[in-house]
């Protein structure tokens, strides 16, 4: 796997947006570049749970908003790379259902969102057997020490 | 002759083509016709009983073909069929 690279907004817009929702799920994507050496995330779009039921436990991307997410992409001359979902008061691990319904390709960022603030966060990403892989991280201190403790 | 947009995280199954031209005369002859062509999209697209995934929906132009006449829907000349993976998840 790829390390990931977030540029610093990325991250900030993105744990703001799980934080004020908490403690609902949020969700959207992730855009940027697909390098040979590194995944960097240089853009995200906010996007509405679209889960009827309860969304603290599950959420839902709408298909418009899919569609728009890949136009979007395109206008900026950047790659659809992955999904950031929330996860409140749980640990920022794939859930059964997150690993069901996951594509290839596409980073799955999970934020661990504790008591209304980030205490976590990975990401995954499925390799050719279907099985979730975490991702490395760049300048993530915690990745070494969060790896043991999976 | 319809167009099919592929989403970026099946674009590694296309060859990295985001759109690819299709002859068939319904959307379900349209997606065939794209797995027959690139074969390893094939199980992203179709179950083991070769119905088309729960979790992958299909738009022609703006419409599900769920409100239209589904995998049936009729394709012309300029039609735009778009795979949309389903997203979704959550903790439980």
């Amino acid at each position: 796997m790829k390390a990931l690279k977030f540029h610093p907004e990325v991250l900030e817009a993105i744990t703001l947006h799980a934080e004020e929702n908490f403690p609902y799920e949020s969700c959207g994507f992730l855009l940027g570049r697909d390098g040979n050496d590194f995944r960097t995330f240089s853009d995200y779009l906010l996007v509405d749970n679209s889960k009827e039921g309860d969304q603290r436990k599950r959420f839902e991307i709408s298909p418009k908003d899919y569609m728009q997410a890949e136009r979007e992409a395109a206008l900026r001359g950047l790659d659809l790379l992955g999904i950031y979902h929330s996860h409140p008061d749980h640990p920022a691990i794939p859930s059964r259902h997150d690993h069901k319904q996951a594509m290839p390709f596409f980073s799955y960022v999970i934020l661990s969102i504790r008591e209304g603030r980030l205490s976590k966060y990975t990401s995954w990403q499925l390799d050719d057997n279907g099985a979730f892989i975490r991702e490395p991280i760049l300048n993530d201190q915690s990745y070494q020490v969060a790896t043991a403790s999976i | 002759m319809a167009k099919i947009i592929i989403p970026t995280p099946l674009r590694k199954f296309t060859e990295n083509n985001a759109n690819i031209e299709a002859n068939g005369g319904t959307v379900l002859e349209s997606v065939q016709q794209l797995a027959a062509q690139y074969p390893d999209i094939k199980k992203h697209l179709f179950d083991e009983d070769g119905e088309i995934r729960n979790f992958v929906r299909l738009y022609v132009g703006d419409d599900d073909i769920e409100d239209l006449d589904s995998v049936n829907t009729a394709v012309e000349a300029g039609t735009v069929i778009s795979i949309v993976p389903a997203i979704a998840g959550g903790i439980a």
